[in-house]
């Protein structure tokens, strides 16, 4: 019955936020959104209920404090010559403010205690997809299918510099979105690579800690097909801000028809990292994969940042013996923010980015990496 | 209540000069030190906030880069919380706990020399980091592995300015302590104290309680970057999340450390102002030592995210819960105190009203917070960012605002500025609520905190955000100069003071002797 009135009182409030809304329609980039999001899964419509329960609560609580507050502020003043009254100590009005709120907070403490257990219950998932937190970029991987890739933000540094127009998705779009399937249960394995991280998709309803060294989970099942966007949401260093979250939520067909896509260019792939490759195609894939994996800290022109990310431009490893370079990329430097990304990035991918790295930025060693070498030396 | 020795002239010793200030063992030249250090750290804290809101203006980044901006949330927090708001505290409690409970002074005056002056070295190594190579810290106030690992060579400087703030906190928190347990008028017995005296004597405790486990914490870490150990290293068997749990055994009874002597002041101010007696003495102090219990047994609630099992979860949700008790106990009786009062609106009144109000809006957003299922969603958002700076700002500073208005003229025997003093409440009050009203609905909205730059959908309130940051941050300016006027001069004050304040501290000279009380009053 309260649920009800809650939704009661939820829309009339909806009403007051849109005629602010129409009050303020001179910002027609910024919306002015006020209330929490209902989401898209069953989860997040239960969290935002009882999101609404307990502001309704403290709403109605507030009156009442306030209002007596201002009720003394205005009348019980020294200059309308109201004199001091003497009262003071009760021990029943003690008594009965402390048993009030008590009562008060059992009634809230059901209704959330019902659904952090449904929350917490990850078991009989129709999927599973593991996570991996990367400074900066999120890995997923299919349990069930194989697939995996890394997702990183499409944004160009263009519009974060504001040398170019801010596009309707700036700073949350992927190069790689999260596809799922709607209408299933999809188990999340969150975890991290390097340091902590978080996944959120504000419209699922739910946010984990991704933690290197251990496996954390949630679930969500989306409702409605539709692009649903997040972040990252916990402190992981220089571009926290800039490793957003995509999820697609498709029909079952669509989805099966994305997951045989990717299974084929897996298969491509591995047939060709079979070849030789020659210099040019090489370049050319490196400098996407440097773009999306090694220009946050090196930056575009291989100058890393003095004191904090070392350059590659002219930089001894770069430039000297190939063995030593195809190891730090592929193992990491334990200690600081230099990943592993043997682990990430596949034969190709590993194979391009360091032949990009030794004859970009006028490091011209000449040398090419075969993607046979990067799987002789895993 | 005997108030005759003290207007004696002849205690009046002190000494000249710079070296007054350096080797000075007396508790009014300790507290107005701290207060001075506290002001200093609160415009340097302050600048950092002006250059968080000028990035977060509108979207992209026109004026820092990201990992600076990173070192301006981690370094705006640790200044403002470590130097700014609990020395402010300590600062009025040596001004006022001896003139409040009747001593000459505090009981350990040579050690309160010490903990005060290890402050400005500990907050210059802190500010000094800035100047590092790889740039001050940036992992966050709160320090978690393995990103704070990743920070460069300001890394043992943060570690070891954070053991001497410790140091510092212990030290005073000792001090505190032996002075009220032992240096009480006759008749004054415990149940007699001052609120003031009652929440910083809890405080003390809770800063002696975890201190030590913050130095812990942070060594540890230490260790795990310069001397191989593997406390948060999960590839050496570690737990990052361990980290998470003692440093918030640490936080949470940390916060209210920085709001418990809050709660003192605000006590001592409306019964002042109302002419009328607190309306529950004792169940304030209940109350007090409630949350102070309370607020061991609930840290967990900072982290929900991490994946603790459900029914730890539940644990930490319900004792969080349970905190709305006393603590609306404590509101209930403030406004059972103003309700058919005789009431004045004096500017400390007036600060303490803005407490009341603006607290419990804190306090809500905290109740949300503390429902596990909901907290989710509000986890690391701006929602966040607007509850703690409700029950920061405009609770603890406002507190601070308040005690200053309403002891200046004690300490300096001059009147400060009503009007002025009204102008500054006035504008404070409303810019604070237009720099961090609006931050709730960036939260709600999905607005991460600690970025440097945001999605276009966040633009319209970050931009109200940050104007109204701008002014408040100016109208402290005024906040100063008041100060300053007040204490070169100004229409002199009363030994009362205000008519309706009662208290030791009243009975004495405006300003008061060098030497508190040289001969014990003696309380009814």
């Amino acid at each position: 019955m309260l649920v009800s009135k809650v939704k009661r009182l939820k829309r009339s409030l909806t009403a007051v936020a849109g005629f602010a809304l129409l009050a303020n329609a001179g910002g027609a980039a910024a919306d002015y959104a006020l209330n929490l999001r209902q989401g898209v899964t069953p989860i997040s419509h239960e969290v935002y209920d009882l999101h609404m329960l307990i502001l309704w609560i403290c709403t109605a609580i507030a009156v009442v404090v306030f209002s007596t507050m201002f009720i003394s502020i205005f009348s019980h003043r020294k200059s309308k010559g109201f004199q001091p009254a003497q009262f003071h100590e009760s021990t029943t009005v003690e008594i009965v403010w402390t048993i009030i709120p008590f009562l008060i907070l059992i009634g809230m403490a059901i209704p959330a205690t019902k659904a952090l257990v449904t929350m917490e219950d990850t078991s009989n998932s129709d999927l599973s997809i593991k996570v991996t937190g990367y400074q900066w970029k999120w890995g997923y991987e299919y349990l069930d299918s194989g697939v995996s890739f890394v997702s990183s933000l499409a944004t160009p540094k263009e519009q974060v510099y504001d040398k170019q127009e801010k596009g309707l998705n700036y700073l949350l779009e992927v190069d790689k979105p999260l596809v799922v399937p709607v209408n299933k249960k999809v188990r999340m394995m969150i975890t991290a690579n390097d340091v902590l991280h978080a996944w959120w998709v504000p419209d699922l309803g739910m946010k984990k800690d991704a933690i290197p060294g251990f496996v954390n989970e949630m679930w969500f099942k989306v409702e409605k097909e539709g692009t649903y966007r997040g972040q990252c949401a916990e402190l992981c260093g220089k571009d926290h801000g800039f490793m957003p979250i995509v999820v697609i939520a498709k029909n079952d067909a669509d989805y099966q028809k994305w997951i045989a896509a990717q299974k084929g260019a897996v298969a491509a792939d591995q047939a060709a990292a079979q070849r030789d490759w020659g210099m040019t195609e090489l370049m050319e894939r490196g400098k996407k994969v440097y773009a999306s994996n090694c220009a946050a800290c090196h930056q575009a022109g291989g100058t890393g940042v003095p004191g904090t990310f070392p350059a590659l431009k002219g930089s001894a490893i770069a430039t000297g013996a190939k063995d030593g370079h195809v190891n730090i990329v592929m193992k990491g430097k334990s200690g600081t923010a230099m990943a592993a990304f043997g682990g990430q990035l596949n034969d190709i991918d590993l194979a391009a980015v360091i032949t990009y790295e030794r004859n970009a930025w006028g490091n011209n060693t000449g040398d090419l990496v075969q993607p046979s070498e990067i799987k002789a030396a895993r | 209540m005997s108030n005759a020795a003290t207007h004696d002239a002849h205690h009046e010793e002190r000494p000249k000069g710079l070296l007054r200030w350096v080797f000075t063992t007396n508790h009014k030249d300790i507290g107005t030190l701290y207060l001075i250090f506290a002001l200093i750290m609160f415009f340097i804290g302050g600048t950092m906030a002006m250059i968080i809101r000028a990035e977060l203006f509108q979207p992209g980044l026109q004026f820092v880069e990201p990992q600076f901006f990173n070192s301006m949330t981690t370094m705006h927090a640790l200044i403002m919380v470590f130097g700014a708001v609990m020395p402010a505290f300590v600062g009025l409690a040596n001004w006022l706990i001896p003139m409040m409970i009747g001593a000459p002074d505090m009981a350990l005056p040579r050690m309160n020399n010490w903990s005060f002056w290890i402050l400005p070295f500990a907050g210059l190594m802190l500010v000094g980091t800035l100047f590092m190579d790889g740039g001050a810290p940036a992992g966050g106030w709160t320090m978690y592995p393995p990103l704070v690992l990743q920070t460069g060579d300001a890394f043992p400087f943060l570690i070891f300015s954070v053991h001497l703030l410790g140091i510092s906190s212990i030290m005073g928190a000792i001090n505190i302590i032996v002075t009220i347990v032992n240096m009480r008028a006759p008749g004054m017995s415990m149940m007699k104290m001052p609120l003031f005296v009652w929440t910083w004597l809890i405080t003390a405790y809770l800063l002696i309680a975890v201190m030590p486990v913050l130095a812990g914490a942070v060594t540890m870490l230490l260790t795990d970057r310069f001397f191989g150990t593997s406390f948060f290293n999960a590839a050496g068997g570690g737990d990052p999340v361990m980290f998470q749990h003692i440093f918030w055994f640490f936080g949470h009874p940390e916060v209210y450390i920085m709001i418990l002597p809050a709660f003192g002041v605000v006590s001592q101010i409306i019964p002042t102002f109302a002419r009328k007696k607190l309306f529950g003495y004792s169940s304030m102090v209940y109350a007090t030592a409630s949350i102070a219990f309370l607020s061991f047994i609930v840290w967990a609630h900072h982290m929900f995210t991490v994946g603790m099992p459900l029914t730890g979860e539940l644990f930490f949700m319900y004792a969080t819960m349970l905190i709305a008790v006393p603590t609306g106990v404590k509101v209930f009786n403030w406004v059972s105190t103003m309700w058919r009062g005789s009431m004045t609106f004096e500017t400390p009144m007036l600060f303490a009203i803005a407490f009341v109000m603006l607290f419990t809006i804190g306090g809500f957003s905290g109740l949300m917070m503390a429902i596990t299922p909901v907290d989710f969603q509000y986890h690391d958002t701006y929602f966040i960012v607007a509850h703690f700076h409700y029950t920061l700002v405009t609770g603890s500073v406002f507190a601070l605002f308040a005690a200053t208005y309403y002891w200046l003229p004690k300490w300096t025997g001059n009147m400060y500025n009503e009007k002025l003093g009204k102008v500054h409440f006035w504008l404070s009050a409303i810019f604070v609520n237009v720099l961090f009203f609006p931050q709730h609905f960036l939260g709600l909205a999905g607005m991460p905190r600690r970025i440097p730059d945001y999605s276009t959908q966040f633009a319209g309130f970050n931009e109200i955000s940050s104007l109204g940051g701008f002014a408040f941050g100016l109208t402290q300016l005024l906040f100063v100069y008041i100060v300053i006027k007040t204490v070169r001069g100004g229409s002199r004050a009363t030994d009362q003071v205000w008519e309706g304040a009662h208290g030791l501290e009243w009975t004495l000279a405006s300003p008061p002797p060098y030497h508190s009380f040289t001969t014990a009053p003696e309380v009814e």
